[in-house]
């Protein structure tokens, strides 16, 4: 399984990422510079965290018009596995791939440290290594990270079950403890805390591993079964 | 030259955390009466095309503005000196 790592001016948990994806589970990835928008060719992509072109007017609004993210789209609506994690979350949402919107943390503090988790849907992609309802320790790193979305589309969000990871306490004012959503096809997870940051002991915390390991076995299922 | 105002807002019921800080700064600062502080921004541009009217609605949608959260309004003057 080869994996694409995004890497935008300003992101700069591209090498977790890929350390994650390469040393952590052992596929295959390669660091993809925004302006090779050959996305083809990839299992997966991850749309790491940072700051892509300094958060300048919206987090992730300027990388959202990038060529890179015509890409995106065709391999998202082709069925790849999209992660998109912290600025990689906001980069989907800027770019219609999720609905909502991410603001300005509640108590306007960036905040950083490990938090609970909840797997409220453990039959995505990304998700099935993990039991339903599972508690997970998963670190969190942002300043906007407030989820929000009208009630219709929270409505909708609920309806097909696309909230995929919700925190036990919320720590940014996020609608309904929202920590991570799926769109619906299923394809594309986008989530504020840092599973990359969570893969191995040595971190503190392996919970994150698991959704690498899920996307691996899902991945190879597929592949079994077109083969 | 013809120059655009942009001023773009938070939708109503989106909380404006930094607008609330604000608020209670000024309430510290003895301004007591104040209330519903919102914080937007102010983008000016100017454009040399023509129909600058559509132009502006389409770059708002696309880029300006995130319509989850927030609307715009724009200002269009004609024969500015830039």
């Amino acid at each position: 399984m080869k994996f694409a790592v995004i890497v935008f001016p300003g992101s700069n948990c591209d090498r977790d990422m890929y350390h994650a994806a390469k040393d952590a589970l052992g596929a295959e990835a390669e660091l993809v510079w925004y302006q090779d928008a050959a996305l083809e060719g990839y299992d997966a992509i991850l749309i790491p965290g940072g700051f892509s072109y300094g958060d300048y007017l919206r987090c992730g609004a300027i990388a959202s018009t990038s060529d890179i993210v015509t890409s995106l789209r065709r391999e998202a609506k082709k069925g790849t596995p999209i992660l998109g994690v912290c600025n990689g979350f906001q980069i989907l949402l800027e770019s219609g791939l999720l609905p909502g919107a991410l603001i300005r943390n509640q108590n306007l503090k960036f905040i950083c440290h490990f938090e609970e988790l909840v797997v409220n849907n453990n039959e995505t992609l990304f998700t099935t290594d993990y039991e339903k309802n599972e508690v997970i320790s998963v670190p969190v790193a942002h300043g906007e990270g407030n989820y929000y979305c009208d009630d219709q589309t929270l409505a909708e969000l609920v309806e097909h079950k696309q909230i995929v990871f919700t925190y036990k306490n919320n720590p940014n004012g996020s609608v309904r403890d929202i920590a991570g959503i799926v769109n619906k096809q299923g394809n594309v997870l986008g989530m504020m805390p840092h599973p990359e940051r969570a893969a191995e002991r040595l971190l503190g915390s392996d919970d994150g591993l698991k959704m690498f390991t899920s996307m691996l076995k899902n991945w190879r299922d597929q592949y079994a079964t077109n083969a | 030259m013809t120059k655009v105002s942009i001023h773009v807002t938070l939708k109503e019921g989106v909380l404006d955390p930094q607008g609330k800080a604000i608020e209670n700064s000024l309430s510290t600062l003895g301004y007591d009466g104040v209330h519903d502080v919102r914080v937007g921004k102010l983008i000016e541009m100017f454009i040399d095309h023509e129909d600058v009217e559509a132009q502006v609605n389409v770059m708002c949608e696309k880029l300006l503005a995130n319509p989850v959260i927030e609307n715009f309004t724009y200002e269009i003057e004609e024969g500015v000196a830039q």
